[in-house]
């Protein structure tokens, strides 16, 4: 019996690829020479893909634009001075006298003009009075490798309009709320909307995540509800981010709606007549990021030593103090990492709150729970959708700002992670 | 386990100093009552999920116009004119899918083997923090650049003819860009996680390099690397914002991978992006595509656990 096998794994031995005689060995190193490059060109092409997504973003960030102003901004000016440099209140005169009384007063309505700023006029009346309309945008390589060619198109297809080169990722662009006109529009309500609404999934998450994370770790026996629970908070990882968005959609959206809508407060916004507040959204994404931080807070309260619990413990401490006061202490570095990865997570959702409601255009910053909102990736997401490719280009300028955020939340991470972290 | 039992036995120690001094603590238990129920608020959600979904999906499923019979069996998917043949949104998601594996699971596993067996330390410090910010990105950015970069170079190549300005080809290979971090950071895991003696055994017979990795590591980390796969693929189901920027609107029925056509999350994202008026028909058909999204995926995910646990090669 024994003797067979041996034979038989002698005659495998002499067949098979990897014990085959030494005079293959050209050939086989030949393969394996082969592999290796297959395997090093797909790390390049990931590398690649990675730049390609990069490079692509910023290359419809700048670049040239046609743009033709309806009223030549020339014809505006008074006595010579031009109207970049009039006062506020030659501005608002302009403005009544060119707008119909009705959006005047709608102006007037939505912000007095009294308590307007003076670039705020300005770009009042670059909006409504010159009305620039973008007529055609290029891309930065476009622009630097064919500039004379792009300056020959637009004289001869658009006469009127002037050819500038166009940033739309500015300074101003951060701190202009949004708008319709492309020219005009900034990011000011999405960034605001992404911060309120990642307040209160911070305020619903971080608790309990670290709580049901204390639990498991330090107070949890093994049965099989503990069990459970652990192989529930596995598959609730896994489950598509859109999945949540409808829950959030039936829970918070609709059955929850006096709260999130502020009612039993008696706070009810007069611009929101349901529960798709940011108060919503920042619960459901809240119940997405929970099973993240509870696992990463798990792994950061396991590598707590157990001398330190048991030097607590003999010095008479409880076992709560022990946690309070040695364990926390010890792991909230590593739970503090957990949930900034968590978080940024939460930041680049998008598909759970176009199912929760976000709204589509709303210029206004959201100023409490109970306020609709918009996030930066929905409104990207929006400028995407659109067939202009200025909206293109200021989904581009959105995207820069939504990586940078994300990189700089990162790179705490990774910081918090190299100052705090003890060797025992 | 033998975590488990040292913490029982740390565990045990505070309470026998308790009964020592006869004395019980209420806060003590009130804050294991209140962190019980952070642990015990997971086990809601889930409870959450399948009651809500369950619950519109059954209304859905009562309505006249729905007979899951026919859905299973025709192929328009109309919610206007009442008809609601699942198959467009299902071949369009599996399609999706297939592209986005094709392309996720050879590079990822290129890209795992070299990490874990080729590259030196100094080159992995450099490359694994690259694939972190690419797994980092979100997928909106990644639905961005499906739109922008992936359909005008398929254009250039196939010919605009050919390929719609919204196609399910675009949105899954960027998909399986979206998914290549994924996969190889759990193929890497397991490949490292092989013990080196066995890498040093199949050295000392003559194996090359190569023969070791395929041959030897690669087999004796199977389970994880199935494991991986079978993430990446729900993953790639319960994908949403790629396919929604860039696969096209409106269910078409179409094998054709150049064509426009709405997956199931697709289609979630574009009825509820208007005002979604309550106990209305597509109300309760997000519901019950989101219950369906949500059973492929957990028992995805439960046979992706199953198989680490059950395959897994333990060595020692």
């Amino acid at each position: 019996m024994k003797d067979q096998r041996l034979e038989n794994r002698d005659q495998r031995l002499d067949d098979g690829a990897f014990h085959s005689p030494v005079s293959n060995l050209p050939f086989r190193h030949r393969i394996g020479k082969v592999w290796y490059f297959v395997f090093q060109i797909s790390t390049v092409i990931g590398i690649l893909a990675l730049a390609a997504l990069l490079l692509n973003v910023l290359n419809s960030a700048f670049g040239y634009a046609a743009l033709e102003a309806k009223v030549d901004p020339a014809a505006l000016a008074v006595n010579g001075v031009t109207i970049e440099k009039q006062s506020k209140e030659q501005l608002v005169a302009l403005l009544q006298s060119k707008l119909s009384r009705g959006a005047f007063n709608k102006l007037e309505k939505d912000g007095p003009f009294q308590k307007r700023s003076r670039a705020n006029v300005y770009q009042l009346v670059v909006e409504r009075i010159v009305k620039y309309d973008v007529k055609r945008s290029w891309q930065l390589w476009e622009s630097l490798t064919r500039s004379s060619e792009i300056k020959a198109t637009a004289a001869r297809d658009y006469p009127n309009a002037q050819l500038k080169f166009i940033s739309w990722f500015t300074s101003d662009f951060v701190s202009r709320p949004q708008s319709s006109e492309a020219l005009t529009a900034g990011v000011r309500t999405a960034i605001l909307g992404s911060l309120w609404t990642i307040l209160f999934t911070i305020l619903l998450a971080f608790p309990l995540g670290v709580g049901a994370a204390i639990y498991l770790e330090e107070y949890a026996a093994d049965n099989w509800l503990n069990r459970l629970i652990r192989t529930n908070i596995n598959n609730l990882a896994g489950v598509p981010s859109i999945v949540y968005g409808i829950l959030g959609l039936a829970i918070f959206v609709r059955t929850l709606e006096p709260l999130t809508s502020g009612s039993i407060f008696g706070l009810v916004d007069p611009t929101t007549a349901n529960g798709r507040t940011v108060l919503a959204a920042g619960l459901t994404l809240g119940l997405l990021v929970l099973p993240i931080i509870i696992i990463n807070a798990q792994e950061a309260i396991r590598a707590v030593p157990q001398s330190l619990r048991k030097a607590s413990y003999g010095l008479g401490a409880t076992k709560w103090q022990t946690v309070w006061s040695h364990v926390l202490p010890n792991a909230m570095p590593g739970i503090l990492t957990g949930t900034i990865l968590a978080v940024s997570r939460a930041i680049g959702e998008t598909a759970p709150l176009v199912v929760v409601g976000a709204s589509t255009a709303i210029s206004f910053d959201p100023t409490s729970p109970f306020s609709k909102f918009t996030t930066l990736p929905i409104q990207i997401y929006q400028w995407t959708s659109r067939p202009q490719d200025e909206f293109r280009s200021l989904a581009a300028a959105a995207i820069l700002v939504l990586l940078i955020i994300l990189l700089s939340l990162n790179a705490s991470a990774i910081l918090l992670r190299s100052r705090f972290s003890r060797r025992y | 386990m033998e975590d488990q039992r040292k913490m029982s036995l740390t565990a045990s120690l505070p309470k026998r100093s308790s009964s020592l001094r006869g004395r019980r603590r209420v806060g003590e238990s009130v804050i294991q009552a209140l962190l019980f129920f952070s642990g015990f608020v997971s086990i809601f959600t889930t409870i959450g999920i399948v009651y809500e979904l369950g619950k519109e999906a059954l209304l859905f499923f009562q309505m006249p116009e729905v007979n899951v019979l026919e859905s299973l069996t025709t192929t328009t998917w109309q919610p206007h004119t009442g008809d609601f043949g699942i198959w467009p949104l299902v071949t369009s998601t599996l399609m999706t899918t297939l592209i986005a594996m094709s392309i996720a699971i050879p590079l990822g596993l290129g890209v795992a083997i070299y990490l874990s067996e080729y590259a030196t330390p100094k080159a992995r410090n450099v490359l694994k923090p690259i694939l972190e910010v690419l797994a980092g990105i979100p997928t909106i950015v990644y639905g961005y650049f499906a739109l922008m970069f992936m359909t005008p170079l398929l254009r250039s190549i196939f010919g605009k003819d050919v390929v719609e300005i919204y196609n399910t080809a675009s949105a899954g290979l960027v998909m399986g860009i979206l998914i290549l971090p994924l996969i190889t950071s759990m193929t890497e895991d397991a490949l490292s996680a092989v013990p080196r003696a066995l890498r040093e055994a199949a050295y000392g017979m003559g194996g090359t390099r190569l023969e070791v990795a395929l041959q030897v590591v690669l087999p004796a980390a199977l389970s994880g690397i199935a494991a991986a796969i079978i993430i990446g693929i729900s993953r790639a189901i319960g994908e949403t914002m790629i396919v929604a920027v860039a696969a096209g609107a409106g269910p078409k029925f179409t094998l054709n991978p150049f064509q426009g056509a709405e997956t199931i999350t697709g289609h979630i994202v574009r009825i509820s992006g208007g005002d979604l008026s309550y106990d209305s028909i597509d109300y309760n058909s997000i519901f019950a595509l989101g219950l369906l999204l949500f059973i492929i995926t957990l028992t995805l995910n439960v046979i992706s656990q199953r198989i680490v646990r059950r395959f897994r090669e333990v060595y020692e």
